[in-house]
């Protein structure tokens, strides 16, 4: 379970989260929608502590992320991300991306990581792949081979901050099937996105977010079709 | 030889000089480069209370001339009672000069790797020291190698500086032979200079060689 409490949070004099408070139950998708520039990426990363926090507190699985004592490297362990610039490692091809934390931080065998990850590549697609550098990859391709390098870790969760936004459009479909697979499969997942109808598709609950707050959580009936809030109701009528 | 009187001995000679002018190029590369790396380490991520006094220090080893910086270290080492011989004084004053260079190389290296990659490192739970050594230097090397290649053909230059503390290098020593038979003058500095080509041109191919490795995979 994923408790974000009362989080604030400003770069310099800008403040980007005013008091975000929000549960994520374990099995559950939550979809993030909202503007751009509303505070959605940046709770992503203060969730798995890549950003600290000024007030509040977020815990996962009952840890506290931003507590003094709290070991990062070992929480992120179970907290999986993939970001809107996929972040491939370009030195390393496929195959060695997706091994690389398998080996140094978990300590497997060359030969145990390799066939967790070519078992996960297989899964989004890449097993033809391995031996390739991210360059000679589609966009899609460098997304679904960062998703692979998410799970080769089996996080318990996973964060996925607007992976779509910068693909071509006839490569969006590729990685949202992924991502649907994903959450058919029952894991627990904040999707910050502008896909609507996936977000409406996939997700347990909708959270809608404005100039760093969250004015409306439910499921994704009422956000879409009757909202309560009218903030949420210009928003999706800007959009869709 | 070849119809001159410049002889086999000569020649030799030349080639000693050119034996300490390797050895002293490569230790001020290993110590300087040693050295960049830890202070560009240094230099990309530390306060500027670290930052500005060590960037002073080696601004003046980067501005003050090479041979004033060998003769005031080696009247310095005799008057603190080091006694170091001279091929250690300009493996040392050429280290920290190679060094000052060497930071910047580093340092511009480890910026130019984009925070976003080194966030996906760390969201997968590396330590600072294993983004570090897993991806950031291997990444930064790319942008550091043709700069450092440049750097080692300079420094293997600047060793002929260190005629000035009394050490026989291959520029030096060409010049013996030449105040000895100053009519030979052209052939002798055309076999000093074939020397250093000869020498330096397997290290610009090598930097040449990778770097084309490298892009293939870009």
């Amino acid at each position: 379970m994923i408790e974000i409490e009362d989080v604030r949070k400003s770069f310099g004099s800008l403040e980007v989260l005013k008091g975000v408070s929000m549960t994520v139950e374990t099995g559950e998708v939550v979809s993030v929608v909202g503007g751009s520039g509303s505070g959605k990426s940046t709770m992503l990363m203060c969730i798995n502590g890549l950003e600290p926090i000024d007030s509040g507190r977020i815990l996962v699985d009952g840890t506290e992320v931003h507590a003094p004592g709290t070991d990062l490297n070992k929480l992120r362990r179970n907290i999986g991300i993939v970001f809107q610039q996929w972040n491939a490692f370009p030195h390393l091809t496929v195959l060695e991306n997706t091994t690389l934390a398998l080996r140094k931080v978990l300590g497997k065998s060359k030969d145990e990581a390799d066939a967790i990850a070519v078992k996960q590549l297989e899964h989004v697609g890449l097993g033809d792949k391995l031996k390739v550098y991210p360059s000679k990859l589609s966009g899609g391709q460098q997304q679904r081979m960062a998703i692979a390098r998410a799970l080769a870790m089996e996080p318990k969760y996973m964060l996925f901050d607007e992976v779509t936004s910068a693909l071509d459009p006839q490569l969006v479909g590729e990685v949202l099937d992924t991502m649907r697979m994903l959450a058919k499969a029952g894991m627990t997942m904040i999707v910050v996105t502008h896909e609507m109808a996936f977000a409406r598709e996939v997700s347990n609950r909708v959270a809608f977010f404005k100039d760093g707050l969250i004015h409306e959580i439910g499921p994704p009936a009422q956000i879409f079709e009757s909202p309560e809030r009218p903030e949420t109701a210009a928003f999706l009528k800007s959009v869709l | 030889m070849l119809g001159t009187s410049v002889t086999w001995g000569d020649v030799t000679f030349m080639m000693t000089g050119a034996g300490l002018t390797l050895a002293i190029t490569f230790w001020a590369m290993l110590g300087g480069t040693l050295m960049g790396m830890v202070f560009g380490l240094i230099r990309a991520q530390s306060p500027w209370y670290v930052n500005h006094p060590l960037g002073a220090v080696l601004d003046i080893l980067r501005s003050v001339p090479l041979l004033i910086q060998f003769i005031l270290f080696n009247s310095f080492q005799s008057i603190a009672g080091l006694g170091m011989n001279p091929f250690v004084v300009g493996c040392v004053v050429l280290a920290a000069y190679t060094s000052a260079f060497c930071t910047e190389i580093v340092r511009g290296g480890i910026l130019a790797v984009p925070a976003t990659t080194r966030k996906a490192a760390r969201s997968l739970g590396m330590t600072y020291w294993q983004d570090m050594r897993y991806v950031v230097l291997p990444l930064g090397t790319r942008v550091m190698l043709p700069s450092w290649i440049g750097l080692t053909l300079g420094v293997m230059k600047d060793t002929a500086l260190v005629y000035a503390i009394g050490v026989i290098e291959l520029l030096r020593s060409s010049q013996i032979i030449i105040t000895r038979k100053p009519h030979e003058a052209l052939i002798i500095l055309a076999i000093a200079g074939l020397i250093y080509f000869i020498v330096s041109f397997p290290v610009s191919r090598l930097g040449a060689h990778l770097e084309k490795k490298w892009r293939e995979n870009d």
